[in-house]
């Protein structure tokens, strides 16, 4: 069989299997509240690879060592930011987020500020930042599917989409915590186990050091390679950007927050945290070693500007016959199962707040959530068809610096600063959004200028993310007769141990 | 020593005068009073200042990297366990760093709650 016969195997396999297990689960849980009452009773171990399953998406399987391969050390940043965006997330939203009580971070907007206002903006921005962060799942699985099939680069996306799309609509994905926990596992294995094989053979071939070699790009000898700052002028401001915008982008991401009402309670939800943060360091020690080895072993995918499979061709390359092809079968599935985990993660969140907060009270209750999920699919694949030349990780980036500028300030100060009022928080995600979202559209559009201004807008979080809290925090201070009239109470509710007996006010719901 | 041996009746207990009555700390804060405001800010602070420590320490030795490299370039050049120090320090390093700096957090943070539940519990 060939390589494409191998990789068709394979994924058909994670197919039929997210499908199977999808229609098994749907039998289970009827009703969101099923889902909820089902998790209470998972053990942090399992909660956290489920977490782990969801987040670790097309950018982090693919992308980063297509990233590591291009350009070199300083795009670590992006796989170290995801962790430590996981550690921000810990320490600033974790406990307080879960006491909450809201499922959503509209729910927990419109709680906390008690403002409808909030309510809708806040909703809007989480499907605007689910739509940036769904199409680049759709661009990796077609360019994944192409690479390794040689079928057109919109099949693997059309593919994803439709499978997600037939799991969300018939109720079974997101019920099963079992699915997102195995693809952890699944896309660990994927990727530990042919790095073994290819480990020995980098080893018995005298263990080259990547940076040694700079045939790669004339104009990128190892000696920048190695460099943990991004090339070009102004690297020291494009490193700290990518920075900011992911270790604080994470919490505002719409399928990590409802993974928090899953947990037993707040001390619950920082301990599986924990061990998220745990997972999430074990699985990004292994992407950035295919950068490496595919510096010496298949240097040509720079040039021809597929780097972000060297994930998927590396195996094949550097182990001769069956071998190589079984394995590169093996890393072929893994990111497979990245695309459908977090695009099914993403697409059930953005769908609920669809339903609930843009389509109204016109539909039922399963009818909207059904309508909603075919807008939260059809609306990023058609943009992944159209921005075929948007790599990847730079649109899971960009996500990361809107989500950052927008709902971040929101549950850091929503949390920690009682005097936050409603009309502060709009101001806030409005100047924030505003800002970062142009710059998000100059950059997929392509129309940034040169120098400086190219800078500020490709990676805007470094101006926009503290710009967003400077706004929230003065028209905060401005507007000081709206502080919530109930804002002592919410925040004993967020920050009180549930063991204490205490008046906590009408959580949301 | 007659009389420091005389006894001393005594006949009523001040039964009008107000005792001083302990409200247990939950009910203060319940009733929002200025003292139940003391309780809640002690402990948001405590934890506010506690994530303000680890984001410190994140800030610092994560963070710091890209200006310890830009100042110093010759950093790229050292090499440790024959792995170029920057490649050592975000492939590698970096990961047990954050786990610490979690498992660190969610100590204190129990800790703070454990004598917040303490303080409301002993009254």
């Amino acid at each position: 069989m060939s390589t494409a016969g191998f990789s068709v195997v394979s994924v058909t396999a994670v197919v039929v299997v997210t499908l199977a297990v999808g229609a098994y689960g749907w039998r289970f849980s009827r009703t969101t509240s099923d889902f909820f009452v089902a998790s209470r009773t998972v053990r942090p171990g399992l909660n956290a690879s489920a977490i782990g399953g969801e987040y670790l998406s097309a950018a982090s399987f693919l992308g980063v060592a297509g990233l590591v391969l291009a350009f070199g050390t300083e795009m670590l940043w992006y796989p170290v930011g995801w962790t430590a965006g996981y550690l921000v997330l810990l320490v600033l939203v974790a406990a307080p987020l879960r006491r909450s009580g809201a499922y959503t971070l509209p729910d927990f907007a419109e709680s906390r500020l008690e403002s409808r206002g909030v309510r809708r903006l806040s909703a809007l921005l989480v499907v605007a930042i689910g739509w940036l962060y769904l199409m680049p799942q759709f661009q990796g699985a077609g360019l994944a599917l192409a690479s390794t099939t040689g079928t057109g680069p919109w099949l693997g996306g059309v593919l994803v989409a439709t499978v997600v799309l037939v799991n969300v609509l018939f109720g079974g994905m997101r019920s099963i915590t079992f699915v997102q926990a195995f693809q952890y596992w699944l896309k660990l294995t994927a990727l530990l186990f042919p790095l073994l094989f290819m480990a020995a053979i980098w080893l018995g071939d005298g263990a080259v050091s990547p940076a040694s070699v700079d045939v790669v790009d004339p104009a990128r000898p190892g000696d920048s390679w190695v460099s943990p700052l991004a090339g070009g002028e102004h690297e020291v401001y494009t490193t700290y950007s990518i920075i900011i915008a992911t270790f604080l982008g994470t919490m505002g991401l719409p399928h990590v927050v409802v993974r928090f009402y899953t947990n037993p309670d707040g001390a619950a939800a920082r301990r599986t945290t924990l061990f998220v943060l745990a997972l999430l360091g074990l699985f990004y020690l292994l992407p950035p070693v295919y950068g490496g080895l595919g510096r010496l072993y298949a240097p040509d995918l720079v040039a021809t500007g597929r780097a972000e499979s060297v994930v998927l061709e590396l195996p094949s390359r550097m182990l001769a016959g069956t071998a190589g092809e079984l394995l590169s079968a093996l890393t072929t599935a893994g990111a497979f199962a990245a695309f459908l985990s977090t695009s099914s993660g993403l697409t059930v969140a953005v769908a609920g707040v669809i339903s609930q907060d843009v389509m109204g009270r016109r539909f039922g209750g399963v009818r909207a959530f059904q309508a909603g999920a075919v807008v939260a699919v059809l609306v990023p694949l058609g943009l992944a068809l159209v921005t075929e030349g948007v790599g990847v990780a730079q649109a899971v980036g960009l996500a990361f610096a809107f989500a950052a500028s927008t709902l971040c300030p929101l549950l850091v100060l929503g949390i920690w600063w009682r005097r936050l009022t409603d009309l502060g928080a709009i101001a806030g995600m409005l100047v924030g959004g505003g800002c970062a979202g142009g710059a998000v559209l100059a950059t997929l559009l392509g129309v940034g200028p040169e120098g400086w201004g190219g800078a500020l807008l490709s990676q805007p979080a470094a101006w926009t993310v503290p710009l967003a809290f400077l706004t929230m925090v003065t028209a905060s201070l401005a507007t000081p007769r709206r502080v919530p009239p109930h804002a002592a109470r919410t925040m004993v509710r967020l920050h009180t141990p549930e063991s204490v007996q205490l008046d906590r006010g009408t959580p949301p719901r | 020593m007659s009389e420091t041996a005389r006894r001393v009746r005594v006949t009523s207990p001040r039964t009008s005068a107000a005792r001083a009555q302990r409200v247990p700390p939950a009910r203060e804060i319940d009733a929002q009073t200025r003292l139940g405001e003391v309780y809640m800010s002690s402990l948001v602070r405590s934890q506010l200042r506690l994530a303000l420590l680890a984001l410190t320490a994140l800030a610092v030795f994560v963070g710091g990297i890209p200006l310890l490299f830009w100042l110093v370039p010759d950093l790229s050049d050292v090499e440790v366990l024959a792995v170029p120090l920057p490649w050592f320090l975000l492939a590698f390093a970096a990961y047990p760093f954050l786990l610490l700096v979690g498992w660190l957090y969610v100590r204190a943070a129990e800790r703070n709650e454990r004598a917040f539940t303490d303080v409301l519990d002993r009254s």
